[in-house]
């Protein structure tokens, strides 16, 4: 048999019920589950480094360095799985060279260049000027002309123009608090907006992936921040990962009570969708949405950090807990994700039936091709972590 | 102003100038005449090899066959929906020969099972049962099935 009718036999066999010929096969695979799942990295881990700089939280200022690289490093990286998905990678400037003012994803490339170059650039300059025009004088080869570079050339340290720069750095973040709510808001709205499918178009999509995206970036700093520690052999100041473990908590009780709230909204309404929406969510979604993102991504975390907010076990055991608990958070918006994208797409929009999804290993849209998108953000860090090293930075007084 | 923010202004001034030079040197000339898209694509479009004849070209040599086709379920169907894009056949008749599918998967395309398709507009069957061993052409004329 022709192997291409042969791979329409193998799919139309996983289909239940009536479905249109076009929805057989799933448009969007993992790499656009990773696109919000990284944008909302970059706008949580951002939003936690606010609360030291803008909300004066002092006992998170450790890991304020550390949200910001981590935040630049994930951003560098959120918009690969588009260009890879797009399958024509060399034609992505086009949207930047000619955007469309109706269409939501060209305006998502000015959103993020905005994020990019005005919010966090900006910020983390700010910040290390100072630390770059030390190293500058300090080191020798290409790392003294690479910081001198990044420094703009400029020597001037002096405490008026760091005193200046402070305030700037002040500004850029006081406008880069409403930017990251706009940049990951702006992800749920594209999904929130696609009103043919009733599970994505809701008007709290935006707000739920806002919250979603702060608990997956704070966890993600709080698994860092643990991580770095122990790779440097450093004894981890327990005040600040308790504070990140507290926001962490609260958090994920707004983002939990929004996610119910929006559920109770579907319940009681019960439109014409429901029934499929209810089928999907008890079958096809049973183990991605009620055990992995609901279970063990969140009603665990929340057990965990609820009873720590009370009962304070001895250091050694608290940071294990707060670093398995964080990589369940992760795992937990991972598949918040998956079951928005890849969820929205199982069910027909005939209402009547299914079609299923199988994650291939290799190829341009299986696990491996997203696991790469995954781990960069990773090594551009450390390579961050190498040039920009935080604890080398000389302290100044704000 | 101190010379680091000088600085800083002039590199932003750079990168948006560097833009704004590379959005006019990327963007084509013709973009938006007619829309948005390049205009001279239209042309372009227009100026392409025609690869589809029609049915009425056939007809000049194929009358025969032309006619049973009319009279049969296939009525409706394009000559060149089976047989592909005609217009090398018509140049060079000779040289230049049409495909004649006449594999079961072919006919599977359309006249196999498929949920979404209505029964009542195409005639389907189970062709993991249907005579499995046999070629559909064998009793079914294609031209009037």
């Amino acid at each position: 048999m022709n192997p291409e009718f042969e791979h329409l036999y193998q799919a139309l066999s996983k289909v239940d019920g009536f479905i249109y010929p076009n929805e057989i096969e799933l448009s969007w695979s993992i790499l656009i589950v990773l696109y919000p799942f990284i944008t909302g990295l970059v706008a949580g881990a951002f939003i936690l480094a606010s609360l030291e700089r803008v909300f004066n939280v002092k006992s998170l200022k450790p890991t304020y360095v550390i949200a910001l690289l981590t935040s630049f490093a994930f951003l560098l990286v959120a918009t690969m799985p588009l260009i890879f998905h797009l399958g024509q990678p060399l034609r992505a400037w086009e949207i930047m060279m000619t955007p469309h003012l109706t269409s939501a994803m060209a305006i998502f490339g000015f959103v993020y260049l905005w994020y990019l170059m005005i919010v966090l650039l900006l910020e983390i300059w700010f910040d290390y000027r100072y630390d770059l025009v030390l190293w500058a004088r300090e080191s020798k080869g290409i790392k003294k002309w690479m910081y001198k570079a990044l420094a703009l050339g400029s020597d001037d340290i002096s405490p008026k123009s760091l005193k200046l720069d402070d305030k700037l750095g002040y500004i850029v973040t006081v406008i880069g608090i409403p930017s990251a709510f706009l940049l990951h808001g702006y992800v749920g709205f594209i999904f929130g907006s696609i009103k043919a499918n009733p599970w994505w178009s809701t008007v709290m999509m935006p707000i739920i992936f806002l919250f979603s995206a702060m608990v997956s970036g704070i966890a993600l700093v709080m698994v860092l921040y643990i991580v770095i520690n122990h790779l440097r052999k450093q004894k981890i100041d327990m005040l600040c990962l308790d504070t990140i473990a507290k926001y962490l908590f609260y958090i994920i009780i707004i983002d939990f009570t929004m996610e119910s709230l929006d559920q109770i909204h579907r319940i009681y309404e019960a439109e014409e969708s429901f029934e499929i929406i209810s089928l999907l969510i008890s079958g096809h979604l049973n183990f991605t949405l009620l055990i992995m993102q609901v279970g063990l991504g969140m009603f665990l975390p929340l057990a965990t950090l609820g009873i720590i907010q009370f009962y304070k076990p001895e250091e050694k055991l608290r940071k294990l807990i707060y670093f398995i608990t964080g990589i369940l958070v992760l795992i937990g918006i991972f598949f918040m994700r998956w079951n928005v994208v890849i969820g929205g797409q199982l069910f027909s929009k005939s209402f009547l039936g299914f079609t299923s999804f199988k994650l291939s290993l290799i190829g341009p849209e299986g696990f491996l091709m997203a696991s790469i998108w995954l781990v960069v953000p990773f090594f551009i860090l450390a390579f961050l972590l190498w040039l920009f090293p935080p604890w080398k930075k000389t302290p100044v007084e704000h | 102003m101190p010379l680091h923010l000088k600085r800083l202004l002039l590199t932003g001034i750079v990168i948006i100038s560097l833009f704004l030079l590379l959005k006019h040197a990327l963007t084509p000339e013709s973009f938006g005449q007619y829309g948005h898209y390049r205009g001279n694509s239209m042309n372009e479009i227009a100026a392409l090899p025609i690869h589809f004849v029609g049915n009425n070209s056939c007809v000049s040599c194929h009358d025969t066959i032309v006619s049973m086709k009319s009279e049969g379920y296939h009525s409706d169907l394009s000559c060149e929906g089976c047989h592909g894009a005609g217009y090398k056949h018509v140049g060079d008749p000779k040289m230049e020969q049409l495909i004649k599918p006449d594999s079961r998967e072919f006919c599977a395309k359309c006249h196999d099972i498929n949920l979404a398709r209505p029964e009542k507009a195409v005639t389907q069957k189970e062709l993991k049962e249907h005579h499995s061993d046999q070629k559909c052409v064998k009793c079914h004329n294609p031209h009037q099935p």
